[in-house]
């Protein structure tokens, strides 16, 4: 196979459903190899239909992509050599073993039978399932289910990988080890992610850049920093030691910024000049002789993001029955 | 549920029988609000085409001699069966009640929780009537007999007391239990009761280990006794009845049993 | 780079025989449940063998047919079942991202209902042998039953992957155990064809392809070698397994047709 570079093209992809409006509404994505790629919106958004359609489980309507070079629809079976994919449920066979799953995907690879076990034990220790890994997976929790699942999607090396909100219900140990080893992914091994999460703390410390959906459209993208950046500066939030001193803190800051509503105790206003003006905030209030409990940065969230170009807050946005695109939506449509 | 606040107020009957009405209420409206009410009946006409069918030659093997032949003959049987099955499904419907949390609800809100039971046994035998009427409809299409006039009340008599034994049964077993896993555990005893029978032919002749053990099942007094009523010639009528109500009592106790313990473990 | 056509079933067959010898209680109720039942019959219908024309001596030896059909067909419905149930978790989709092919899936599943026919058949065989029962054919037609057993389970079992792939549902394919077993009850398998008395139940059993793998593999027992009635039985469980697997190919190809 050519060596193509392992980036995602995607141009006015579309899904229709029978039922129900537009899962995907006409989007362009580029994605550079490399990159990691954040896909954020609401529940019913559009995102687990894009990247069933990047990952050539579901035909386009009409639109066009390429993954890695390789056109989704004339050329699916390359494309499912060099991707990997850990889909929204974690599907896996209860009556087999970590072992004997990882063990099955390198068969159907084409893995030769001595590197099957090694490349088995290696994915095994890389997600931390070494102790588990002669266990059924009925007895699995949630988090290792999800990280069995991470390791069967490596078991190829595959260039891109596709993450199909891969947090979603884990407990937080579990999810900061899986974002350990998926920015590690991309980092040291170049590989390419895509990610799709509801969770904007997860889309603001994995991607490089975000793509938020709403209602099959996609409303903004770029880097987290910039579009937060877009929607406006960083406020400050102090509370003084002493109470009495809320007046003097209020004027100090207020050199920084326009006030803003707060509690009563404390003392908030909006940064004119950003983050960096903090350090300054800082000096100023010890020049001063100011004591403060609580000093607090407060940068615009992606939710910030997504309620100004939506006008609806991205947490509770989405509904189970809203749009084309519930859980089992894709699975109708195919069947 | 209205039913337990006005029956507090009363006295313990009255407690008692409203609970039981209202149970049954609830039961019946289930059951004939949803066509599939009558899906105790499918295996038994199944069986019933298939045997009455399939085996009419049987009813020529020496020895065999049932006056309305042998049409009639597998009809009583898949007609208690599906009495005793439709007991077997309200058993279900018990645990599932119980499963999904609604029969706690019942619990607290009875005065007196025996009429939750009875409430079940009423919609039950409401049900069966519904099932044995299509099994009957059935079988007079295929052009049975029926003979027997008023005899017919004791068939009807017998199929009302399997069914009430067969419900009592699966009621205790679901109360204990309180999740869809009682359904293996009540359709079993109750498959091998009837099968364990004479469903083929008379018991004179059945021969091996199924004859001893026909011979001690009591179902079988009372599956040749309604098979004596179809025919008109009742036979073994009292020792049937005798243990129609012997087993419906120890049931009933099993039954209350079996509420005592869901009381305790709820 | 692929795995080759055969590491991809061979790897899909091991998984198969794994997951279900894994559920002991279904390899133990799909050996159970017949054999009670055949014994409740056999017993039951014992007076039968006295019906004039009777081909047999004994009922028990007439109906021993039955376990075998009934067991092919738990044995297709359940791993229809599995194959419904990894549409439905998804599981199939993880496979169809690998080089497999779907042709190999199918196969794999086959070869383990195959072998869960010849455990069958070969237990079975022991049991009616413990119980008396009497093998006209002496020891090579225990073989030829045997492998009639996996035959059938072949038949079966593709039928059981048609409805897995045409519906999706784990729930629609167990519902189906009951059809099937009406189907079977509605042939021969309690009579011999010319001993039905009922016109209209002759004629369905004269219908029914079940009729005659039954009566192929219960001549092996009660006559011997007929070769007539083994012809027939081999011709319709071979028809079987043609029409079923050409059908279940189709399916697949329809369900993975999404790429």
């Amino acid at each position: 196979m050519e060596d193509r570079k392992a980036g995602i093209e995607v141009e006015g992809l579309v899904r229709d459903f029978k039922k129900g409006p537009r899962a995907v509404d006409g989007i362009d994505i580029v994605v550079e190899p490399g990159e990691v790629y954040g896909f954020l919106g609401p529940n019913g958004a559009g995102k687990s239909t894009t990247v069933l359609m990047l990952t050539t489980l579901l035909p386009p309507t009409s639109g066009a992509a390429r993954v890695a070079g390789y056109d989704i629809v004339r050329e699916g079976r390359q494309v499912r050599a060099v991707i990997g994919a850990a889909l929204q449920e974690a599907a896996l066979d209860p009556f087999l073993t970590g072992r004997e799953h990882l063990n099955l995907q390198a068969a159907l690879h084409g893995l030769p039978r001595q590197e099957r076990k090694k490349r088995g034990d290696e994915l095994l220790e890389r997600v931390g399932l070494q102790e588990a890994a002669d266990r059924r997976v009925r007895g699995y929790s949630g988090g290792m289910k999800r990280r069995l699942d991470l390791a069967l999607a490596l078991v190829h090396r595959p260039r891109i990988l596709f993450l199909d909100e891969p947090t979603t219900g884990l407990d937080p140990q579990s999810r900061s080890a899986l974002w350990s080893e998926v920015s590690r992914l991309a980092r040291d091994e170049g590989v390419t992610v895509f990610l799709t999460t509801q969770y904007l703390e997860e889309a603001d410390v994995l991607a490089d850049r975000v793509g938020i959906i709403d209602r099959g459209k996609i409303v903004a993208e770029d880097t987290p920093e910039a579009l937060k950046a877009d929607i406006g500066r960083p406020s400050v939030e102090a509370t003084p030691i002493e109470p009495n001193e809320r007046s003097a803190v209020a004027r100090v800051l207020v050199r920084f910024g326009n006030e803003l509503p707060s509690q009563p105790e404390t003392v908030a206003v909006r940064l004119d000049q950003g983050a960096g003006d903090l350090a300054d905030v800082v000096r100023a209030l010890d020049r001063e002789d100011l004591r403060v409990r609580n000093l607090r940065l407060e940068e615009p969230s992606l939710n910030d993001v997504f309620l100004a170009k939506t006008g609806r807050s991205l947490e509770g946005a989405g509904d189970a029955g809203h749009g084309a695109e519930a859980e089992g939506e894709p699975e109708e449509a195919r069947a | 549920m209205s039913a337990g606040t006005n029956a507090q107020e009363r006295g313990p009957y009255g407690g008692f029988f409203s609970v039981a009405g209202a149970v049954a209420w609830r039961q019946i409206y289930k059951y004939f609000t949803n066509p599939a009410f009558l899906s105790p009946a499918l295996f038994p006409l199944f069986f019933f085409v298939a045997f009455a069918g399939g085996l009419t030659r049987v009813g020529s093997v020496p020895g065999f001699d049932y006056a309305p032949g042998y049409t009639a003959f597998q009809f009583v049987w898949s007609l208690l069966q599906a009495v005793a099955l439709g007991g077997a499904f309200t058993g279900f419907s018990i645990a599932g009640d119980f499963e999904s949390g609604f029969a706690n609800r019942l619990m607290l809100a009875a005065s007196d929780r025996r009429g939750i039971l009875l409430g079940y046994v009423i919609a039950s035998v409401a049900r069966a009537t519904a099932t044995g009427a299509l099994v009957t409809v059935v079988a007079l299409l295929t052009g049975m007999p029926m003979s027997g006039g008023v005899d017919l009340f004791g068939l009807i008599g017998l199929a009302v007391l399997v069914n009430m034994a067969a419900t009592l049964f699966g009621a205790g077993i679901a109360m204990m239990l309180r999740t869809q896993q009682a359904g293996p555990i009540i359709r079993t005893p109750i498959f091998l009761v009837l099968f364990l029978a004479p469903v083929f032919v008379p018991l004179e002749l059945l021969s091996g280990w199924i004859e001893t053990v026909a011979a001690l099942n009591p179902f079988t007094i009372i599956l040749t006794s309604a098979r004596g009523f179809l025919a008109g010639e009742p036979v073994g009528v009292l020792p049937a009845y005798a243990v129609g109500a012997g087993l419906v009592v120890a049931l009933t106790l099993w039954a209350l049993f079996g509420l005592r313990y869901a009381e305790r473990s709820s | 780079m692929g795995s080759t056509f055969s590491v991809q079933m061979l790897n899909l067959a091991q998984r198969s025989v794994v997951r279900t010898l894994r559920q002991p209680a279904v390899v133990v109720s799909s050996l159970l449940f017949p054999l009670m039942f055949w014994g409740i019959n056999s017993n039951g219908l014992d007076a039968a063998s006295r019906i004039p024309g009777f081909p047999a001596d004994s009922y028990l030896d007439f109906s021993f047919a039955f376990p075998l059909i009934q067991a092919a067909l738990f044995g297709a419905v359940t791993a229809g079942a599995d194959l419904a149930r990894d549409i439905e978790t998804g599981f199939l989709d993880r496979l169809s991202l690998t080089p497999m092919r779907p042709a190999a899936l199918l196969a794999g599943m086959l070869m383990g209902v195959v072998a869960l026919g010849l455990i069958q058949g070969v237990v079975f065989l022991a049991v009616g042998l413990l119980f008396g029962v009497q093998i006209q054919a002496g020891f090579g037609g225990m073989l030829l039953i045997v492998l009639f057993m996996m035959l059938v389970a072949l038949g079966f079992g593709s039928l059981g992957a048609i409805l897995a792939l045409r519906t999706g549902s784990t729930e629609a394919v167990e519902s189906s155990f009951p059809l099937f077993f009406v189907a079977i009850f509605l042939s021969s398998i309690n009579l011999p064809r010319d001993l039905i008395q009922a016109d209209w139940f002759r004629v369905i059993a004269t219908l029914n392809p079940v009729s005659y793998l039954v009566e192929g593999i219960r001549s092996l027992i009660i006559t011997g070698w007929d070769g007539q009635a083994l012809a027939v039985g081999f011709g319709c469980a071979l028809g079987l397994i043609l029409v079923t697997l050409a059908g279940a190919a189709a399916s697949m190809r329809t369900r993975m047709a999404s790429s």
